[in-house]
């Protein structure tokens, strides 16, 4: 447990994922980006495809 | 109250994980991949999948279809507004039509035989339910959907509306025969 | 006002309320309990008309009674209560000023105007359009607007509460990362900023449209964006009550999160894909293909599924590592024997884990699965299982919590705590038999959203099966039962602001005092480690969750194997 204690200096760097997670504004672009492009972009772009009854 | 603290760590990315936690982990994971290939592979092995045919139509056009349809394969009418029952040949078009507050025509398929079903709403959205076999389906207006649905089993099926369309709906519901 | 009354410390509890904060959680939260009132007794006249043998309102009037009920429980009730609990993360935990008050009292404003906007559209009779409001069925244009309106101010309250996390970074009010509940509340407002720009992006048109500005909205492209703000409101709920559940279990237990590494992942999860989800009410749909169904009704592979099982254990595993650490060690559930089973702020939220794991998660992902939605799709499963999910998971979870705020934040003493003790159970256990039975009901075929399941007066009835008729008896029966529930609640949080004892216990200051840094001591020798097992009773629940989660989903492909060949 010792080594806890060295470990958790002040001058660690921060691992990539936790300042990811670290930054709000980040994740609210990842909230948005995902969902418009998967299911709101790819949604319309089928239905507007969709072809007129022969 | 330590969920309502900030971590105690400065990096706690890298505190080690009980073992509680990384089994369940695993376990989760596998299991929700199990759920994901469940679908795909009942589209290749399974044979309840949803067509993806689907059109834009008009509701003149749908009624016009529908009413070539009629025309051509009633073989007698139900009830007082004498609703024609068409008894197609298989595999060919059927037509049905939502419309507020009536599925139109009656349908009269045999068991085991396929029929490419098209359905359509001239009006509200309504839904497609067929009882008691509970299958359950959207009806949009401006869009056609078409399936092949293939009947195992004879009997007098209904079919109700199970999107709200307004203050009839609860009286909208249907025969479908199977002989 | 006096400077000097800027913080309010709370003493049993050392919360800290900024002046601004603490009346906007008070109005928000405030108004919230009165939509659920509204929503409650609209609740019993729903379940007493769908109740066959009581059948109580006549037709319209029980289609109007169902729209409003749908709006002012999911979306006014819900949201309004949200609002309060971001607040609460951000300025009461971080301990900071909130952004802009005025700005947030304008959301505020916008939100109440909106929500009775709505209402008096229904009460007035010409908007009996349900909450999705599909088009071409149309409402009156105040219906769409007041909608507008709300969804405006509550997105106003989603940017103050970005806005004070900022604030709190730039005062130092804290040090290193936010506090995991606070950043469970930055996940519901996230899903929250997407889901209520969704709503605006499809009413406002529909407003247009229906004072004749546009002459036409596509039904299906109304479905598709209208239902990625219907089911993603219901994604910030469950955001925001795991949320809850953590915070609950650090305020009885004082338990730690097992692992912030694992929490966080999952809630970085639920950012990415959750709202994949609303893709559940298009698997019936036409036009839309396999694929694009496929890939978004699994959250993307699963991903939040994964994300609330981890959720699902984390939160009783931190719990029982607590207990265990007090000594209740014996076996594998004196932890959870010895929990403080008459204290309602913990008995409703674990009665609102399990209801929501059990009955709404795994039901979710059976109606959720592409084929399978065909044997229940808008039948009377659909509101059973929404129920599980968001009143036993988030009613439930923020009625507990009201009850740990009524002395911290509204300094009143719980008013009849006899009432209260027995509250969860009465609600809780009347919505896990009210979500069953419609669940069984729906199995059998009956639609939701249905004045009349014996179809009286039509030329060509279905006629159910008694079973069917059973199950919606039933549905009445456990219907009265949770809204006692619900009335129960009504009564104590009410009654504790009117009659309950004043709490004085706080102590004033002009400025928060920041959060100090935990002592490194503290961080050292903590309960978890790679080596351990430390919750194996959690486990052995999960195990059962998970054995019931695979037995049920199974049968349900096996159902669907037997029905009409469809391709």
């Amino acid at each position: 447990m010792s080594q806890n204690e060295t470990t958790d200096a002040d001058d660690e760097p921060i691992p990539v994922m936790q300042q990811i997670l670290d930054n709000p504004f980040l994740l609210l672009f990842i909230g948005i980006t995902v969902p418009t492009v998967f299911y709101i972009v790819w949604g319309v772009m089928e239905i507007v495809t969709i072809p007129v009854a022969k | 109250m330590s969920a309502l603290l900030p971590p105690a760590r400065r990096v706690w990315w890298k505190e080690p994980l009980d073992r509680v936690e990384l089994a369940w982990i695993l376990i989760a994971f596998a299991w929700s991949a199990i759920l994901f290939f469940m679908m795909p592979y009942w589209h290749v092995f399974g044979k309840q999948n949803l067509s993806n045919e689907a059109y834009r139509i008009s509701a003149e056009e749908f009624t016009k279809r529908t009413q070539t349809m009629v025309d051509k394969y009633t073989v007698r009418t139900e009830t007082d507004e004498k609703i024609p029952v068409v008894h197609p040949p298989e595999g060919s078009d059927v037509y049905l039509i939502a419309r507020l507050w009536q599925w139109w025509p009656l349908l009269e398929l045999e068991n085991g035989k396929s029929y490419r079903l098209h359905l359509s709403a001239l009006d509200y959205q309504h839904g497609f339910s067929l009882q008691p076999s509970n299958i359950n389906l959207q009806v949009v207006p401006g869009y056609e959907m078409v399936i092949t649905v293939t009947p195992n089993q004879a009997g007098s099926y209904s079919i109700v509306c199970n999107e709200y369309c307004g203050i009839g709906h609860h009286k909208m519901v249907s025969r479908l025969y199977v002989k | 006002m006096n400077d000097s009354r800027n913080f309010r410390i709370d003493t049993p509890t050392g919360l800290q309320y900024h002046r601004d904060a603490e009346l906007l959680i008070k109005a928000n939260a405030f108004f919230g309990v009165v939509f659920l009132l509204i929503g409650g007794v609209l609740a019993l006249l729903v379940s007493l008309t769908r109740w066959p043998s009581v059948h109580l309102l006549p037709a319209d009037w029980f289609y109007l009674t169902l729209t409003a009920h749908g709006l002012d429980m999911l979306v006014f009730w819900i949201i309004f209560f949200e609002i309060a609990v971001l607040y609460f993360c951000s300025s009461t935990l971080l301990r900071c000023r909130l952004a802009t008050p005025r700005i947030a009292w304008l959301g505020f404003a916008l939100m109440l105007i909106g929500a009775v906007t709505t209402n008096v559209a229904i009460f007035r009779g010409d908007s009996s359009v349900m909450m999705t409001s599909y088009v071409p069925m149309g409402a009156h244009p105040s219906f769409y607007l007041g909608l507008i309106l709300f969804a405006v101010g509550a997105l106003i309250g989603c940017f103050v509460f970005l806005g004070t996390l900022v604030v709190a970074k730039n005062d130092k009010t804290y040090e290193g990362s936010l506090p995991l509940v606070t950043f469970g509340a930055l996940t519901a407002s996230i899903i929250a900023i997407f889901t209520i720009a969704s709503g605006a992006i499809i009413l406002i048109p529909t407003f247009l449209w229906s004072i004749g500005y546009i002459h036409q909205i596509d039904p299906l492209m109304y479905r598709t964006i209208w239902w990625a703000f219907g089911h993603s409101s219901q994604q910030i709920n469950v955001a925001a009550h795991v949320s809850v559940w953590y915070a609950i279990a650090a305020i009885v237990f004082g338990a730690k999160p097992m692992s912030e590494k694992v929490s966080r992942t999952a809630f970085l999860l639920y950012i990415a894909f959750l709202q994949l989800a609303s893709a559940h009410h298009l698997l019936s749909d036409p036009g839309l293909s396999s694929e694009w169904k496929i890939f978004n009704t699994s959250y993307f592979m699963y991903f939040a599924v994964l994300a609330s099982m981890v959720h699902g254990l984390t939160v009783p595993g931190a719990i029982e590592v607590a207990q265990r650490k007090k000594g209740y060690t014996k076996g594998l559930y004196e932890w959870l024997r010895r929990a403080p089973w008459s204290n309602p702020v913990f008995s409703g939220m674990f009665i609102s884990l399990i209801g929501f794991g059990f009955l709404g998660g795994i039901s979710g992902v059976m109606m959720g699965t592409e084929q399978l939605n065909m044997i229940i799709h808008n039948t009377i499963y659909v509101p059973g299982h929404f129920h599980a999910t968001v009143v036993i998971g988030t009613t439930l979870a923020f009625m507990s919590l009201t009850y740990f705020l009524i002395p911290s934040l509204f300094r009143r003493e719980v008013w009849l705590p006899g009432v209260a003790k027995w509250q969860p159970y009465v609600f809780g256990f009347g919505m896990y038999a009210f979500a069953l039975v419609m669940m069984g009901a729906g199995t059998l075929g009956v639609p939701r959203r249905h004045w009349d399941m014996s179809f009286a007066g039509t030329a060509l009835p279905h006629e159910f099966p008694g079973s069917a008729y059973l199950m919606m008896g039933l549905v009445g029966i456990s219907g009265v039962l949770a809204v006692i529930g619900g009335g129960m609640y009504i009564l104590v949080t009410v009654g504790s602001l009117l009659f309950g004892r004043k709490v004085e216990s706080s102590t004033f200051a002009q400025k928060g005092t920041p959060i100090p840094r935990a002592p490194v001591a503290a961080t050292i020798g903590g309960h978890h480690g790679g080596a351990g097992f430390a919750a194996p009773g959690t486990f052995t629940l999960a195990i059962v969750f998970l054995v019931a989660f695979v037995l049920y989903y199974f049968i349900n492909w096996k159902y669907l194997s037997t029905v009409w060949g469809i391709s």
